[in-house]
């Protein structure tokens, strides 16, 4: 075994790439991939990530700067690279044999050593069994996989993967890094001189911790570049954990947020994490009214404080959205209720007896992996679907007989942004005030203080899809809320924005909360759900758990013996259980 | 109605801000414009007729300057012989050959009918009937008689062509183009409507708003009908005022019967834009649909010329009853009595499509 040269595979020196006019999409952007090791290339959308990755592999050409990949120029010598795009090249009417068999042909991998090369890969993959299932029908973490495996057809020296746990749920995300991770490893066959080289992009802040060195982008421009390691070590005794306090969470982080020797604080189940300001103290239990029983502990730092840290800490905890809103009157109905909703698609059942009531003012959220059930629960739930059994109501309205009063009852914002990006931002408020029946004068009303909160003023001859991600967020959110509703719908409302956007969101969220606005989120992101009352975790058609996060992380340390287990490890704990049981009922059956 | 107004405003700015809309909107219209208008013609002009004079007196010479002095003859060329002839026609130097037999003279001069013998070029069986055609006036004028000696018709018949007595192509193609124009903007506007909410992932943001579904519908109709309507009067003016087209009927009937027809395209839209899950599916669909919907109106070819099932077909076409209506409204000043009965199968296949297109629309909302 050769030790590890310390020569990278691949290295960029301050390259800059432009795409029209405005500000550049990478700027002066240095980074090294040695071999043997995991790379992370972490930020939010829009960071420059895909360029950064299609310049190295040769797809782009830079305008200034100098690239050098396997010693060469990129694009030279293509064979030894393997890269995998954030929508691979599947074929999604071919079978995953045919896919494997068509990057063969494409990367010229002779017939006589395929049975060899397919074979391991399809056991490193786990996909044996699924070599005929045509690619279009595999879930999204299998995908990814097979994906994965294409680009490792001829074992290349330099592999380039560009955001592979998109759309891939916890625990297929923790499958491909596990895969990834071995093919790293020296001792592996495909260890010589060192290794092969891997650049793993992913806007998941908590995956970078994981990579044996970070370069971390944001808006073009390299932030940081190191081991994790170093870039938590610079705020090491700055993170603290506050916890036992009494009252509401969300009032006493919307305290904590607006100090001044506060830069930043997040919600964790029934404890808040907060990060002090730069040379200062953190504050007292005492001082933050926090009651007599609240502890304030430090705590190990994570790789987001360190991001946020650079950028100059989070927003301020009091939301002005929230300050306008109407407060939603107390009632004793559910905002939100399911009762057995199930529904099928032919003789394929896609959610199944969903049960639960969400009261005023809470934040219930949906969690569960790809193709469980979630979306399908939550689109009934809006009206989007048609429950084929079981009853549901919103803000007391059925949604069997009284849809329309149950839609104009709700605020709906999706995943990807779903405003029209032809038209402006004026005309997007516009039509939102309209199609909620806001009379003329309420209309004028709730769009100059959408304008004025979110901060609009400048883009509103903006088409709305020209506009900067953290923006589209706000007019999606504002666009949300124009009417006012008791209650709102969130689709995994903050995937791949930056951290600090995502703090502003839930700083909104929470205060609309503080207002009696009930909130129904479907979500991926473990932060997410640390922000929830209460959370149903959905698997398999099925809700196998419901309570507080801290209640389903209690049952995940006896399932799985683990102790201070993240929202993470409870949901991969708790659908590793369910599997074992169901695995069980059948044995029993048979 | 708040929401309805919302919903149109928002239709109209998403056709209007999209370029690839506004190019569906405006290009085909003036592409179609210009190419019928300036470009492809019915008419044949310029072409070479060879003359094997075996008369060679004055009524011969008199032909051959007749002949000569057309407008739309572009040369005359002498044959010497009936090998020449052969060789002239065969070689495509003409498209035509006049043969005037060596009595000619004679029986000009003795006031008997004379007879010149005619020989098209079949190969190119449209223009040599149009060539067949006018050769047959030049020779009224010249007093003679032609005989074509290619077909079995006997030559003396004269043609008067009434509505359109110069059959001038203008006359029949821009009151058409309306029809094409209509159908090709009606049906792929709707047909991008829904499609594009689909695929830019702001269907959902729309059915969960409390917009109703026929409030949806109506919203993206009154785009189509509008740029259909602003069509069809640019089409009615330019036609007059440009090309000197006659408007010859009512043009409240007009109106009437391009908005029904209108409505019966919106509806095939609305039916293809539900059923497809990308703008490019709907595209495609538009297309399939548009091309079958104007060969089977009787601008390409006539209705009689078809076969007895596709001439049953063609009466669930719109565009075949719009097609009558107009040339009727241009050319031969349609009463209402007769246009009406023409209105009456286009609301039918509007009522049609137009409920095809709503329960699709629901059918395919989840």
């Amino acid at each position: 075994m050769a030790a590890p040269s310390p020569e990278p595979l691949a290295s960029t020196e301050a390259l800059v790439k432009r795409f029209g006019k405005g500000d550049p999409a990478l700027d002066g952007v240095s980074i090294a991939i040695p071999p043997g090791k995991i790379t992370g290339l972490v930020g939010p959308d829009g960071a420059g990530k895909t360029t950064l990755i299609r310049l190295l592999a040769g797809l782009l050409r830079a305008d200034k700067g100098e690239i050098r990949v396997l010693g060469g120029a990129p694009g030279a010598d293509q064979d030894r690279i393997g890269y995998m795009p954030q929508r691979f090249g599947l074929y999604e009417d071919l079978s995953v044999r045919e896919n494997l068999d068509l990057y063969a042909d494409l990367r010229g991998l002779p017939k006589s050593e395929r049975e060899e090369a397919f074979g391991k890969l399809l056991d490193f993959t786990d996909l044996k069994r699924f070599q005929q299932r045509l690619a279009g029908k595999l879930s999204g973490g299998m995908k990814q996989k097979l994906g994965l495996a294409c680009a490792l057809i001829r074992t290349p020296r330099l592999l380039l993967l560009d955001e592979p746990g998109v759309g891939v749920d916890p625990v297929s995300r923790r499958e491909l890094w596990a895969m990834v991770k071995q093919l790293v490893e020296p001792d592996q066959g495909a260890g010589r001189d060192g290794g092969i080289g891997v650049l793993w992009s992913t806007a998941y802040l908590d995956e970078a911790e994981r990579c044996d060195s970070v370069h971390l982008l944001d808006r073009g421009k390299l932030l940081f570049s190191g081991p994790p390691a170093e870039l938590t070590g610079r705020i090491a005794h700055r993170v603290f954990r506050l916890s036992g306090f009494g009252g509401g969470r969300r009032k006493l982080l919307e305290r904590v947020l607006d100090r001044e020797d506060v830069a930043d604080a997040t919600i964790q189940g029934r404890a808040i994490r907060l990060l002090a300001a730069r040379d200062t103290q953190p504050p007292s239990p005492q001082a933050l009214d926090a009651g007599k029983d609240a502890v304030l502990e430090p705590a190990p730092p994570r790789f987001e404080d360190g991001f946020i840290d650079i950028l100059g800490g989070g927003p301020k905890g009091t939301s002005a959205l929230a300050e306008a809103y109407r407060t939603i009157p107390e009632s004793d109905a559910p905002a939100i209720e399911a009762k057995g909703l199930t529904k099928r698609f032919g003789d394929f059942t896609a959610a199944e007896d969903m049960d639960f009531t969400i009261a005023r003012g809470e934040i219930f959220g949906l969690l569960g992996p790809n193709g469980a059930g979630k979306s399908t629960t939550f689109k009934m739930l809006c009206g989007l679907l048609k429950p084929s059994g079981g009853t549901g109501s919103v803000a007391g309205f059925d949604l069997r007989h009284a849809a329309a009063q149950a839609r104009g009852a709700l605020g709906y914002m999706a995943q990807k942004f779903s405003l029209y990006g032809d038209l402006s931002v004026a005309q997007n408020l516009d039509f939102f005030a309209g199609v909620y029946g806001l009379e003329r004068s309420e209309a004028r009303a709730a769009i100059d203080r959408s304008i004025e909160i979110f901060d609009l003023k400048r883009y509103l001859p903006s088409n709305a899809g020209e506009l900067p991600l953290g923006y589209k967020q706000r007019l999606a959110l504002a666009c949300a809320v124009m009417h006012q509703p008791p209650v709102l719908f969130l689709d995994e409302p903050t995937s791949g924005v930056d951290p600090i956007t995502r703090r502003e969101f839930w700083t909104h969220i929470n205060g609309l909360v503080g207002k009696g606005v009930t909130v129904l989120v479907t979500t991926h992101f473990m932060d997410e759900a640390e922000y929830c009352d209460r959370i149903a975790l959905i698997y398999r058609a099925r809700e196998i758990a419901t309570g507080t996060p801290d209640e389903l992380k209690q049952q995940a340390m006896a399932e799985a013996e683990l102790d201070d287990p993240t929202m993470e490890d409870a949901f991969i704990a708790l659908i590793e259980a369910s599997d074992r049981a169901r695995e069980a009922g059948e044995k029993q059956a048979a | 109605m708040g929401r309805l107004r919302a919903m149109t405003i928002k239709e109209f700015w998403a056709i209007l801000r999209d370029p690839r809309a506004r190019m569906v909107l405006f290009v085909p219209p003036l592409l179609q414009l210009f190419v019928f208008g300036m470009a492809a013609t019915l008419e044949v002009k310029n072409f070479d007729v060879g003359l094997l004079d075996r008369s060679g007196g004055r009524a011969a010479v008199e032909f051959a300057s007749q002949l000569a002095g057309s407008p739309n003859v572009g040369s005359v060329v002498p044959l010497r012989s009936e090998a020449a002839l052969r060789d002239a026609i065969d070689n495509r130097k003409v498209i035509a050959a006049i043969v005037l037999d060596s009595d000619f003279d004679a029986k000009v001069a003795r006031g008997e009918t004379a007879t010149a013998g005619v020989v098209l070029d079949g190969r190119r069986s449209n223009a040599a009937q149009i060539v067949g055609g006018y050769l047959q006036r030049i020779a009224e004028a010249t007093g003679a008689v032609l005989r074509p000696t290619t077909t079995s018709s006997t030559g003396g018949s004269i043609i008067r062509n009434w509505f359109n007595p110069n059959l001038d192509y203008l006359w029949f193609t821009l009151p058409s183009l309306i029809v094409m124009i209509g159908a090709v903007s009606g049906i792929s506007v709707t047909a991008q409507s829904v499609a594009r909410e689909r695929e830019l992932g702001t269907f959902d943001q729309l059915m969960v708003s409390p917009l109703r579904v026929h409030e949806i519908l109506i919203g993206k109709m009154a785009p189509p009908v509008a740029v259909g309507l602003i069509n069809g009067t640019v089409y009615l003016v330019v036609a007059q005022l440009v090309f000197g087209v006659p408007f010859t009927g009512s043009v409240l009937l007009f109106y009437l019967s391009l908005f029904v027809f209108l409505l019966a395209l919106i509806g095939v839209g609305m039916a293809i834009s539900a059923a497809s899950q990308t703008q490019q599916q709907a595209f495609l669909g538009a297309f399939l649909i548009t091309v079958p919907l104007i060969l089977l109106s009787g601008y390409a070819s006539p209705i009689d010329n078809m076969p007895g099932w596709l001439q049953v077909v063609s009466l669930a076409d719109p565009s075949r009853w719009f097609l009558e209506i107009v040339d009727g409204l241009f050319l031969k000043a349609m009463p209402a009595a007769d246009v009406l009965p023409r209105i009456y199968p286009l609301l039918i296949i509007a009522a049609v499509t137009l409920s095809l297109g709503a329960w699709l629309f629901r059918a395919r909302m989840e």
